[in-house]
This record gives C-alpha cells, sequence and structure tokens, in this order.
C-alpha cells in the first residue's frame, strides 16, 4: 500500500473535515506535488516546528498569498521547464480564499496559472476561534455574527466563489464535500489532468466550530449535500454538470445535529429561511433525480 | 548564522497523538468486513490499513477516538470500546 | 562599455545580465521604467525569464518568493506606496532566508501622494531583516545590482537584498556609465543553486510554525547573519574591484574629506553627490568639512561610523526620512553608533530635508552646514517655507 504523504501526529481536532480532505487531495495527487498553503488551521496543525506532517515540497507564506506564490513556483518551474511533470496547488481555508486572498485568487485565474486552488470551507474563520467568514452560511452562529435579543446569526448569504470562480473563465470548477470522499478524489485527478486554473472548493465540517460530535463528521457533511444546502457541481469549461441528489432531505435534519444552528430550530420562519435557500440550490444547479 | 530552515517531510509521526484519547477507541471486529475502504478514506489521521476483506485495523499510538470510523462502516464492524478493557486498571 | 543613458535603463539592462528567472511586478511611479524595460526585452527574447503581471505589490512579491522557493533567481521593483503594500511580504522573504534582490526608486508616502522622492519608503521595512543599500549615483546603482545577487545568493548569508536608488532624481536622471558586459557579470556572478528550495526529490516543509521555544533562536541568527555580513560585504566590494576595475570602498560606507574634517556630513544616497560639491566649496575657503557616506544602511556598520566621526568637531546627520513624533532615522542609527565614544562624542545634529521631492540646493546644505555653529538641534526640517505654515480655520 502506497504511503500517504499527510502523515499521522499532526494536531487536528479528533473528527477534523480538513484533515480527511487534505489527505485525499495530496494523496490523490502524489509526490510529483508543491504545495502552497495560506494561514489556517490545516498550516497551524500541520506544521508546527520541528514537526511537520507533509510528504510533499510544501511552503507556507502568509495568509491571503497562497494564488500568489503558486503562480510564483508555477513560474519557476516553467523557467526550469519542470512544469509539465509537477503539479502546483495552491490550498486555504474560506477565509483565506473569499475575503483576504481574493484579489491573489482572481490575479491568478486571469493570468490562466497552471495551479489547483483547493478551499476547504468549514464555513468561518475556524483557527482564530469561529469568526464568520464571506462564506459562512445564512442564519449560522459564529463568534462575530451570534445570535442575540438583536440578531439570529449572520445575516448575509453565502459568497458564491464557485461562480466567481467559474466568471473568470478558467476551464474546471467543482464543488465537493467530506461526506463523499471517492467525489473528492475524482475531482482532485480530473481538475490535475486539465491544463490552466481549477478551483475545487470542499466542505469540510468542524466539529468543534459547528458544534456536533467528532463522530458525526462524515454524517454532517453528507446531510449537508442531501439538503441541497450544499450544492456538488462542477462547471467544465462553462458547462454545468451537477450531481443529483438520490433522495433529498428537510433542511431540520442537517440544522438539528449542530450547535451552530441551535438558535434556529424553535423559530420556524428561519428555517423555512434555510429551506428556501436549499430549494433554489436544488432548482439552481438542477439537483433533483430525474424522475 | 543559519538554521532551521525547514523542518523534515513526516517528521510529526513523532507526535503519537494516541495519547489523546479518554473513553474510547476503535476496535475492528474483522467479522462482517466487505473490504469497501470507506473508513480507510474518513479517517482524519489516516491511520486506517487493510487489503481485503476482515484485514483491516488501526494505529493505536495516533488514533484520537474521533469515532468517524464506526460510524461509517456499512457492516457496523468497526465498534468504539472503552480505553479501559475489562479487567485492566 | 560606456553609455550616456537613463538610471532605469541602466538598472534593466544589468538585472538583464545577471539572468533572473522570474520577474514579477506592479506598476508604480517612479519605477515603471525599470520593468517595462524588462518585459520588453523578455517580449524580444533577449531575457529568458517568466515575466508575471500582477494585480497589486502585495501578489508581486508574493511571486517572486514562490520563484526563489524553486531555487529560481527572482527579481521584483517596487516605491514608496508598492513598498508599504508588500511590506508583510518583505519581512516574510528575509525570514524564509529567500535570496531575493529588489529595487526600490525611492519616493515619498502618502498621505497626501506624492510622486517625488525620498526615503521614506524603505524606512517602513528597515527593521525587515534585509540587507539595504544606497546608491549615490547610476553607475553605482548598477554596480550594486550585481553585487547584490553575489551577497544575498552567498551560503553564508541567504538573505534578500534592496538597492535603494532615488526615484527620479537617479531612475530618470541620465548619466555616462560603464555597464559590465554580459561575460564579465556571468563571470562574477555564477547562477544560482542551492539545497533550500522546493523539489519533488527532496521534499521540505518552508514556512513553519515556531511557538516561544524556538522563534528567539531563529530571529537571533538574522542578526547574527547581519553581524557577519559587515564582513562578507567588504569582501563582496573588493571581488568586484578585483573584477570590474571600479569602486574603491568598502561597500559599507565611503569618506570624502574625512581625515581632517571638523564638521562631517552623515547622508545615505543621491543627495551625498550635492553634498560633495558644498565640502568643495568650503575646503576653497578653507573650512574643513567632510562626508562620511553610508552606502549598507541594513547592517549599520556602527564601528566604522563611530570611527570615522571620532575627530570631528560638529556633526550633521542629513536624513531625506522622518519618523515622525522622533527623529530622522539615519540619526538614530548615527547616535547608537557614536555613544560609544561617550565623552569624545563630537556635538551630533540632526536634519531633516527634501521631503516629497522638495530640492536639496547647495544653500539647503551650506543653511545647514550654518546651523551647526549654533544650537544643537536633533531634529531640524531645513528649508520650511514660513508662507505654508498656516494654520486652517476649519473647525474654528
Amino acid at each position: 500500500m502506497v504511503e500517504t504523504l499527510f502523515k499521522p501526529g499532526h494536531t487536528a481536532c479528533a473528527g477534523c473535515g480538513q484533515a480527511i480532505a487534505a489527505r485525499l487531495v495530496i494523496d490523490t495527487a502524489g509526490k510529483n506535488t508543491m504545495i502552497a498553503n495560506n494561514t489556517g488551521c490545516l498550516e497551524v496543525f500541520s506544521t508546527k516546528y520541528p514537526e511537520s506532517s507533509w510528504g510533499v515540497p510544501w511552503i507556507h507564506s502568509l495568509f491571503e498569498n497562497c494564488s500568489a506564490v503558486a503562480s510564483g513556483i508555477e513560474a519557476g518551474l516553467k523557467y526550469l521547464g519542470k512544469k509539465d511533470s509537477i503539479n502546483v496547488i495552491a490550498q486555504a481555508g474560506d477565509g483565506g480564499t473569499a475575503d483576504i486572498g481574493l484579489q491573489a485568487i482572481s490575479g491568478m485565474f486571469e493570468r490562466g496559472h497552471d495551479v489547483l486552488y483547493v478551499c476547504y470551507d468549514n464555513e468561518a474563520y475556524m483557527n482564530t476561534g469561529i469568526q464568520r467568514s464571506g462564506l459562512t452560511p445564512t442564519l449560522s452562529n459564529t463568534t462575530t455574527s451570534p445570535s442575540g435579543s438583536a440578531s439570529i446569526g449572520n445575516p448575509r448569504p453565502k459568497k458564491p466563489m464557485p461562480e466567481i470562480a467559474a466568471a473568470h473563465g478558467i476551464p474546471y470548477v467543482a464543488t465537493a464535500s467530506t461526506g463523499y470522499p471517492q467525489d473528492i478524489q475524482r475531482k482532485v485527478k480530473k481538475a490535475l489532468s486539465i491544463k490552466g486554473p481549477k478551483y475545487l472548493q470542499i466542505h469540510v465540517p468542524c466539529p468543534l466550530g459547528w458544534r456536533h460530535e467528532s463522530n458525526l463528521t462524515f454524517d454532517v457533511a453528507k446531510l449537508a449535500v442531501e439538503t441541497g444546502l450544499y450544492p456538488l457541481f462542477e462547471y467544465e469549461n462553462g458547462k454545468l454538470i451537477p450531481r443529483k441528489i438520490a433522495v433529498i432531505k428537510p433542511v431540520e435534519e442537517y440544522l438539528k445535529v449542530q450547535g451552530r444552528f441551535k438558535h434556529l430550530m424553535k423559530n420556524p420562519e428561519a428555517i423555512k429561511e434555510m429551506q428556501a435557500i436549499a430549494d433554489a440550490n436544488i432548482a439552481k444547479y438542477n439537483l433533483r433525480p430525474e424522475v | 548564522m543559519i538554521g532551521h530552515l525547514t523542518s523534515k517531510p513526516g517528521s510529526s509521526k513523532a507526535n503519537k497523538t494516541g495519547s489523546w484519547r479518554t473513553e474510547l477507541k476503535p476496535k475492528f471486529l474483522k467479522k462482517n468486513c466487505i473490504a469497501c475502504k470507506m473508513c480507510v478514506l474518513i479517517c482524519p489521521e489516516g491511520i486506517i490499513t487493510g487489503e481485503g476483506k476482515n484485514t483491516f485495523d488501526c494505529d493505536l499510538a495516533y488514533c484520537k477516538g474521533c469515532g468517524n470510523c464506526a460510524v461509517i462502516c456499512p457492516k457496523k464492524d468497526i465498534e468504539m470500546v472503552s480505553e479501559i478493557e475489562k479487567g485492566e486498571k | 562599455m560606456r553609455q550616456f543613458v537613463e538610471g532605469s535603463h541602466a538598472v534593466a539592462e544589468i538585472v538583464k545580465r545577471c539572468r533572473p528567472g522570474v520577474i514579477s511586478a506592479y506598476p508604480i511611479t517612479p519605477q515603471t521604467h525599470i520593468v517595462e524595460d524588462l518585459a520588453s526585452m523578455v517580449a524580444n527574447k533577449e531575457l529568458n525569464a517568466q515575466f508575471v503581471n500582477v494585480e497589486s505589490e502585495h501578489s508581486a512579491a508574493s511571486v517572486v518568493l514562490g520563484g526563489e522557493a524553486t531555487g529560481v533567481r527572482s527579481y521584483t521593483a517596487t516605491s514608496s506606496q508598492g513598498l508599504l503594500l508588500m511590506a508583510e511580504v518583505v519581512f516574510n522573504i528575509a525570514g524564509l532566508r529567500l535570496p531575493l534582490v529588489m529595487t526600490t526608486a525611492n519616493r515619498a508616502v502618502s498621505a497626501p501622494i506624492n510622486i517625488w522622492n525620498d526615503q521614506q519608503d524603505v524606512m517602513t521595512v528597515r527593521d525587515s531583516g534585509w540587507v539595504l543599500l544606497f546608491a549615490e549615483t547610476n553607475q553605482e546603482a548598477v554596480d550594486l545590482h550585481v553585487q547584490a545577487y553575489k551577497l544575498a545568493e552567498d551560503k553564508r548569508v541567504m538573505l534578500p537584498v534592496m538597492v535603494n536608488m532615488d526615484g527620479f532624481i537617479l531612475t530618470h536622471g541620465m548619466e555616462v556609465l560603464d555597464m559590465p558586459s554580459q561575460e564579465e557579470v556571468d563571470k562574477f556572478l555564477p547562477p544560482y543553486t542551492t539545497k533550500y528550495k522546493l523539489d519533488v526529490d527532496n521534499p521540505l516543509t518552508m514556512g513553519y510554525l515556531a511557538d516561544p521555544d524556538y522563534y528567539l533562536e531563529i530571529r537571533y541568527m538574522v542578526q547574527d547573519t547581519h553581524k557577519q555580513l559587515l564582513d562578507i560585504i567588504p569582501q563582496v566590494a573588493a571581488d568586484f574591484k578585483k573584477a570590474f576595475k571600479r569602486g574603491e570602498g568598502n561597500g559599507l560606507v565611503e569618506g570624502y574629506k574625512l581625515e581632517d574634517a571638523d564638521q562631517v556630513f552623515v547622508a545615505m544616497g543621491s543627495v551625498c553627490g550635492s553634498i560633495r560639491d558644498v565640502v568643495d566649496d568650503l575646503r576653497a575657503k578653507g573650512k574643513k568639512a567632510g562626508l562620511l557616506k553610508v552606502i549598507s544602511y541594513r547592517p549599520f556598520p556602527k564601528d566604522l561610523v563611530a570611527g570615522a566621526l571620532a575627530k570631528a568637531k560638529e556633526v550633521a546627520v542629513v536624513d531625506k526620512s522622518i519618523s515622525l513624533g522622533a527623529f530622522g532615522p539615519l540619526y538614530t542609527d548615527v547616535m547608537a553608533s557614536v555613544s560609544s565614544l561617550g565623552a569624545k562624542m563630537p556635538k551630533m545634529s540632526g536634519f531633516v530635508l527634501g521631503l516629497g521631492g522638495r530640492d536639496i540646493t547647495k544653500k539647503s546644505i551650506m543653511d545647514t552646514y550654518e546651523r551647526l555653529s549654533g544650537k544643537q538641534v536633533d531634529c531640524e526640517f531645513i528649508g520650511l517655507k514660513k508662507e505654508l505654515l498656516v494654520e486652517d480655520k476649519l473647525n474654528g
């Protein structure tokens, strides 16, 4: 059996969805891969000196520049005539991608670098203590969008990062989920077979931040997809390829297992709002199975 | 002076995170396993190995006891059992 | 080969001859001619390099960081706001011990916005760990770029080097200078090789998290390398002189009519040229004036500075920048250095000139000289227009 390139001994929380996804990504990409990683949970729990979990060349610079560093790595490899045999991956969390990293990722897309960008979406700034990001879902309770007497959590919709990526005209955009690990592998493999910028956004549950039991990582991720709240799809050269939902579940099943949505459970209006978001996703991405 | 430029690949293996477990650890029954490898895919530590039915096990030196493997196994062939086995202190 | 050429074009030409493989920059006045030239050279196959047009300076610095991380010699240039925007990356590059070379076309900082020359921009990254060299002339700027790569990539150094040249004054000034040939540069500057790089055959982790148990020593190591640089810079300067038959100094400081000087100016950059003229005028009048030019601001050659000023009676430190709320930065470094002279310290005065491109004339330098016989000052602005020092009545 091939040894994993993301070694154990890292200090991720028990049940961390990002650890699962990061390992699947690099093991699929293989040892001829270089990674530029933004600041965040993954970087912190995998490289506390003198220990490192990474079995491939890996560099961390700052919070918002993995796309630009990856662009530079790609340019360096092109100069050395080695780019064709080496994968370059830029990876970051949701905040590092859609907020502080948005400028750099847009530049990388626009310049057409041959880089796979992976966004590990746990829907908040988890490493710094569960603060709201641009990808925090509507009505979610975070420390900077808490529910209270004057608030029912994050008032804004998720920034449509996959659409923003697709709008740059890049050849491949996809969403994936820890609830579908083989799908992550398939999409990473597919992305790396395509030349040019690729964007892959993986939904990764965070037991600590989402307030669910550590053994429900897989189940919670699966529920997000099955309710339609986290649509799985690909844009291949702009053409939408949905992953249809076999059995669509009501949003309550997903919300009720997470403490970050607890404040909504006695609020039928809020549940209706969440259901409307799920329904809109199902319609927009054509997720309903053919009859 | 130039030093501490990098850390060695895979050096995290020196950190035995198995010490994090407090209550439960996984027990691979090796009775009903169909080698679907879902447990291998889902383990956040990546420490479940095996090839072929009823051969799968995990490296308890690193297992943090999250319990995802037991939940995901379609044949219920993994059980979370107490850290303290019967008869042990 | 002797050429009559604009400073920026000369810098682009010498950078080309240093054979960088990754170039990335964002346009900002007055650096633009340098990067435009390099883009043209790449487009016409005069230079084999990846030229990456980026969406901000923060990304420009990050791209060349990535290039250096793959073991490829890289280059960028910026000024003022661009340097401030990339400041975070500048510190990061030094901390990662990557041997990048960058040109800063020194320019004033906002607000208010001002595109003309002073040295405030580089002072914002003074503490970053970069080697900071200052050119007085375009010839020196050309020569320093070649030495910069040699220094940065030295296995004992592994730190980035910044060549500072005064914006417009040098970048857009025309000068007759001697351009080293490609063969001469190749002989002086071998290709960059390193084991410290991203390589799939030898994977490494770069940019790890260092907790309090490790950070202090790692920082100390950079400080220690700067101490060693006080010997290495003169070595490289001597090697340069041997190869190119040019450059008299030790690469750290240069004295002009210093040996018996009673009054000494201390300054960095192009203003030294004007100060030399004033020193000559004063000498003609029987006044024993001299100039101590600082070339290496970081590492700061404190012992050489103290030694050079030990016999002077009065010293005028001329700053083209200001640490608002305190003193000129060069003044603070010079003061810290001469404090080792104890009671034998000369009468030290600090002056601020030329901010925002205000012309530094021979008259303003003479004014500075005249002040030396008066009350001691530590941060005196020279050339203030009294008619502009009026207050607004906006808030009553």
